[in-house]
């Protein structure tokens, strides 16, 4: 099937003319890349949708690409969208510079709380309106966010170094 | 005079027996009722994901047995499936029932440490012991195919690590014959016991809603009313031409969890029965000398034999540029994985979709407003493994 002629991208391109960036189908799997501007709006349609039904956030999680070779942005946010009842999966990504925030989406599911906090954890990708924005798996004083390209792998950390650890 | 009523802000965990791991709350009770619960994770945060960016594929899947080590097979298999699906390859058929066999006897293994320890928590001591009576022949199960009893790596990319020993059929259906009548004795002790009924009814309770707005998935979901399984709704591996049930639950209290898993169990034993009967003759790896090594004899005789085997072990092979999420319906929920590929012999980026993870999030949800003790009966009832929550 023509990614164009996909319900939840007609319905999306009907709605959210200049929100969608971009679409395509890779392995059979359906991507939309929206502007960030639109992602929390979009998401909510596609959740209140009567014939889209996308109840059910898998995952949310991001990719920095910085050594991917690709133009825009660097980071990369990337939603897995299902629908329990219409059975169908579909993958929305925004695309953001270093620093930039990107609208939550806990306010459409509640679960995308943890895992929000997980990006901005290990990415430094900061979500505007997020109702408790903290590190999760990683200590509080943590310096840098590992999940980046750019981050340090082979150095030790500096109070580890400096022997501050008591 | 007047009295003044203060709440009291308690720690529980990262070193408490009950949590199941290193997992810790902080409980802010007034009297006995919990009024508000907050989970701090990531005290066995270990990197995975940014690990698996510096390793070869092969490499990624020992690091996969290390997040859900209950359940090690389900993450190979994820993991696998994921970059079958970027290779563009699919496993010859009796791969595929040998991987239904072991997905299904983990899904056993798995639930019975939620039994035993569940239970345990709830002061049910006997459980636990039968539960790892039973538990100790599926390692040995485990042991005989990859020679690891935990940490298996035994569903690689491609296929598998090796063929079913021989012998391995019969200790296999001897176990499935004698678990069903073990199930059964574990249900005598608890299903109808007061004791245990009491503590699980209606505690814990997560409504369908609720629970499909935090993203809880797996036997959790069930509980709260919604049959939604992935080897129902999305057969991966040849599941739809398996004969079995899902469970369903109706009230979504701890009880109703309980139950799901207990009927899941027996429903495992029927699927790795009909695997067994119909295990197809024939190769277990995709005939590709570029993806999976050649025979050891092959690779004393054939210069090219020789040639593949050298590239595989020291550069790996490459996976063509792109993306894909799979997921399977592991013993705790929907287990995906994310794979970028920039086209190397090395994945750009990995994530585990942890199912752990998303139903621990829920846990606020099920006790605030209820007693301490019940933190602890819906901590076991969701079945968390912190390896896989902190990855």
């Amino acid at each position: 099937m023509e990614v164009e002629e996909h319900l939840a991208v007609r319905k999306l391109r009907e709605r959210f003319a200049q929100g969608v960036l971009e679409a395509g189908s890779h392995h059979g799997e359906v991507t939309l890349v929206l502007d960030r501007g639109v992602i929390e709006p979009a998401c909510r349609f596609l959740r209140d949708d009567r014939d889209l039904v996308f109840d059910f956030l898998s995952d949310l999680t991001a990719v920095d690409r910085l050594r991917l070779d690709e133009p825009g942005p660097r980071f990369e946010v990337v939603y897995h969208l299902y629908s329990i009842s219409r059975r169908n999966r579909l993958r929305l990504k925004v695309r953001a510079e270093d620093g930039q925030a990107v609208p939550t989406v806990s306010t459409v599911w509640e679960g995308a709380n943890w895992f929000e906090r997980e990006v901005f954890d290990l990415l430094g990708i900061p979500f505007a309106g997020h109702p408790d924005l903290r590190r999760i798996v990683l200590p509080d004083d943590w310096e840098g966010h590992p999940l980046r390209k750019d981050y340090p792998v082979e150095t030790s950390p500096r109070w580890w170094e400096e022997g501050e650890i008591t | 005079m007047t009295a003044e009523t203060r709440t009291m802000t308690i720690n529980m965990g990262p070193q408490h027996p009950s949590t199941h791991g290193v997992l810790r709350l902080v409980l802010e009770l007034d009297g006995e009722i919990v009024v508000k619960c907050v989970p701090h994770i990531g005290y066995l945060h270990t990197g995975i994901e940014k690990i698996a960016e510096a390793k070869r594929y092969l490499q990624v899947v020992p690091t996969t047995d290390r997040m859900d080590y209950l359940a090690p097979m389900s993450n190979n298999l994820v993991f696998s499936m994921a970059v079958e699906k970027l290779l563009g390859i699919e496993v010859p058929d009796r791969a595929k029932v040998i991987r239904v066999l072991m997905a299904e006897l983990t899904r056993i293994k798995s639930h019975l440490v939620w039994l035993g320890t569940h239970a345990l928590d709830i002061g049910a001591m006997s459980v636990f012991l039968y539960c790892f009576r039973e538990r100790e022949k599926i390692i040995d199960l485990y042991e005989m195919v990859s020679g690891q009893r935990m940490m298996s790596s035994y569903i690689r990319p491609g296929g598998l690590l090796a063929d079913l020993p021989p012998g391995f059929e019969a200790t296999a259906r001897e176990f499935l014959d004698d678990f069903p009548a073990r199930v059964d004795e574990y249900e005598d002790l608890l299903t109808r016991n007061r004791l245990w009924v009491q503590r699980t009814q209606g505690v814990g309770v997560l409504k369908r809603d609720e629970a499909i707005a935090l993203g809880v998935t797996g036997p959790a979901l069930r509980a709260s009313g919604v049959a939604w399984d992935i080897r129902k709704s999305h057969p991966y591996m040849g599941y739809e031409r398996y004969d079995f049930r899902i469970s369903q639950g109706k009230n979504g209290d701890v009880y109703d969890r309980y139950l799901c898993r207990m009927f899941e169990m027996r429903e495992c034993v029927k699927i790795a029965r009909q695997a067994l009967d119909r295990l197809p003759s024939g190769p277990i790896n995709v005939e590709d000398p570029k993806i999976v090594p050649p025979p050891k004899h092959r690779v004393k005789q054939s210069m090219e034999a020789l040639i593949h085997h050298f590239k595989l072990w020291s550069e790996g092979y490459s996976v063509p540029r792109g993306e894909a999420y799979v997921s399977i319906e592991s013993p705790k929920g929907e287990f995906g994985c994310y794979i970028v590929s920039d086209g190397s012999n090395k994945p750009y980026r990995v994530h585990y979709r942890a199912p752990s993870f998303a139903n621990l999030q829920a846990l606020p949800k099920m006790v605030e407003g209820r007693l301490v003790a019940d933190v602890v009966a819906a901590v076991g009832s969701i079945d968390i493994v912190l390896g896989e929550v902190d990855r």
